[in-house]
């Protein structure tokens, strides 16, 4: 870096030529008024922005806080009005919701365990030159990325397997991605060096051991960024529950939450003071987003560096 | 010469094929690994394929796909006969169109914004608080809509309202694609951003200094520097989002539905739902897709060409 250049000071400013630092922020120093116009300009767009993205998501907070009567009054802005907690309760007594709760749970734990696996099952051996037949099984994977079977094809499968209206319908249909196979294919081919190959080789390990015990440590970061991927994307997805699933116990939270807060299905309440009871599912709704939303934001501050690792390495072309 | 020729050939595909099952035998694991994955593929993307054949024919339970009788393209006619077709192809295309031109600039902007920032909390701040919708399902995102801008309760209703805009934006035909292109963006921007931020970050750092010492202006420095170095980003991008163009997700634009806004709301993937798997027309629904699908494909393959002569980069 050729700092000296960067921070001289232009001339006719005061002359402290070695006693000063050298600032890190070089590129500020020379900003002129345009600049400082330009920037200040930059700042305020992505303060709206930030704003704009914010706001929602405060409100839904705020309101999932409040009481049904300020819910329901449209009182609500950015902090809770009358602060009750009236609305977790009834989202964590309902039986339906706590019931979708478990089934997505399931369904996010086992469809990435499936995913993860099978990923690694054809990423792996696609990322080695020597596999014969290599070409063929990329543009086989890389062509359902192009062009899809449709709706009514794919679930004729399903049905022809019998497994609609079961779990398996959920996990198996979508349990690998290409594009996730693309990801892993390039990370195993791109940052597990070939010398340990060759070693694990003059060492008599075989294939399956090599990918074992070395291999698969050493892709510590790929494994989370796509079991990631699989688990938000099956924790987020209600499509497939609602072609496929007939039974209620067998629906995932978000098929729940479609009936509860999209239908408006709230299950015979049967209660006789009406108005109290609407008041009540209107806070319902804003407390059950954030119920539901809480896991994946949970996880987030933890993911969202790796999430960041994971376009990157799909930025790679292979 | 061809007879000289010959037998060396013959010899060299002797050793390769060798060659090829020594590989099989030294290698055997791999295949093995690969078994169920492949059957994956075919099972649930390749035998899908092949069902699309029921788009020519009258698909009857009994019968079977094979067995069921031909029908060309009966099913096809059918659909471009009815006045609701061309309804549904408007209206995905519009969506799509103005999901892509909405939609495709802003991450660019937030990104070479971002980029501009030196403020190290207030730049993570943006970036963490602008990824986090992207990680919310749609089932969420489009009750969220429903509750903001219910005239009842929500406060994008009063927003509106002091405007003098019509408050119940959900209810309305010509809002429908606004609400939901715009939500998307809401929902994807901050993190389509992040491939825009790791190209900039790629860039040779010697340019930024060359484009000091000549003084350029910040905007100069984007204009000169920046946006050619995320070019063939923007392109890869660009040719996937058009390729998409007919591919509207059915998820949200089904959430977002209502009997009132069915004008505009009403796309192809939403039809195929309903023709399909709620009328049990399973050819019609079938041909309906194939139509989307190949279209689809079509584009994309055009798409790929032109970006391909035009800026030398292109998605293969």
């Amino acid at each position: 870096m050729t700092l000296e250049t960067a921070t001289r000071p232009a001339p006719g400013a005061e002359p402290e030529p070695k006693a000063r630092k050298p600032k890190r922020r070089s590129t500020t120093v020379q900003d002129t008024r345009v600049d400082r116009v330009f920037m200040a300009g930059v700042y305020v767009l992505l303060s709206t922005f930030l704003l704009i993205v914010l706001v929602p998501l405060v409100n839904i907070v705020a309101s999932s806080f409040s009481s049904p009567a300020a819910v329901s009054g449209g009182r609500v802005f950015l902090w809770p009005v009358d602060f009750s907690l009236i609305g977790y309760e009834a989202v964590l007594t309902s039986d339906a919701i706590l019931t979708g709760f478990g089934n997505s749970i399931f369904y996010a734990v086992v469809g990435t365990l499936v995913s993860l696996a099978l990923t690694v099952m054809i990423a792996y051996p696609l990322s080695r030159a020597e596999l014969v037949g290599r070409k063929v099984l990329i543009g086989g994977v890389l062509f359902t990325m192009l062009f899809s079977g449709g709706l009514i094809p794919t679930y004729m499968v399903v049905r022809a397997l019998g497994l609609l209206d079961t779990r398996w319908a959920i996990i198996l249909p979508a349990a690998i991605g290409a594009w996730q196979v693309l990801i892993a294919m390039t990370y195993f081919r791109t940052s597990i060096p070939g010398e340990l190959y060759e070693a694990a080789q003059l060492d008599g390990a075989s294939d399956l051991r090599y990918l074992w015990s070395v291999v698969l440590p050493l892709s510590k970061p790929l494994l989370a960024v796509i079991a990631l991927m699989y688990g938000i994307g099956q924790w987020n997805s209600y499509f497939s529950a609602l072609i496929y699933l007939r039974s209620e116990e067998l629906y995932p939270l978000q098929l729940v939450l479609r009936n509860v807060l999209i239908v408006n299905n709230t299950g015979g309440t049967n209660l006789a003071d009406q108005m109290a009871a609407e008041q009540l599912a209107d806070l319902m709704k804003f407390s059950l987003i954030v119920v539901s939303t809480v896991p994946v934001l949970l996880v987030y501050p933890f993911v969202a560096r790796h999430f960041t690792k994971g376009v990157m390495l799909g930025s790679v072309k292979g | 010469m061809t007879a000289a020729a010959a037998p060396p050939r013959a010899a060299l595909r002797e050793r390769r094929r060798r060659t090829r099952r020594r590989n099989l035998r030294r290698h055997w694991q791999l295949y093995v690994l690969l078994v169920l994955p492949v059957a994956y593929f075919v099972v649930f993307h390749y035998i899908p394929m092949a069902n699309n054949v029921i788009a020519f024919k009258d698909y009857n339970v009994v019968q079977g796909i094979w067995g069921s009788p031909w029908a060309g393209f009966d099913h096809f006619e059918r659909f471009f006969a009815n006045p609701v077709a061309w309804d549904l192809i408007r209206n995905t295309l519009m969506l799509s169109l103005y999901g892509f031109l909405a939609g495709f600039p802003v991450p660019i902007i937030l990104a070479l914004a971002l980029n501009e920032v030196r403020a190290r909390f207030f730049k993570r701040t943006v970036q963490m608080v602008t990824y986090a919708p992207h990680f919310i399902s749609t089932v969420i995102v489009v009750s969220m809509l429903i509750l903001i801008f219910s005239p009842r309760i929500g406060f994008m209703a009063d927003v509106l309202g002091f405007f003098g805009m019509n408050a119940n934006l959900l209810a309305d035909p010509d809002a429908f694609r606004s609400v939901y292109v715009w939500s998307d963006v809401w929902q994807t921007a901050g993190y389509s951003a992040i491939i825009y931020m790791a190209a900039l970050a790629g860039i040779d750092p010697s340019l930024y200094e060359a484009a000091r010492l000549d003084g350029a202006s910040r905007l100069r420095k984007i204009w000169h520097v920046d946006l050619p170095g995320i070019a063939p980003t923007v392109v890869v991008v660009m040719v996937l989002s058009v390729g998409n163009i007919m591919a509207v997700g059915f998820e949200k634009a089904f959430l977002l539905q209502n009997p009132l806004n069915l004008s505009t709301s009403e796309i192809i993937a939403t039809y195929t739902y309903k023709i399909g798997l709620l009328n049990a027309d399973f050819s019609l629904a079938t041909a309906v897709g194939l139509f989307n699908s190949v279209i689809n494909l079509i584009l994309l393959l055009v798409v790929n060409q032109v970006a391909k002569r035009v800026t030398g980069n292109g998605l293969w």
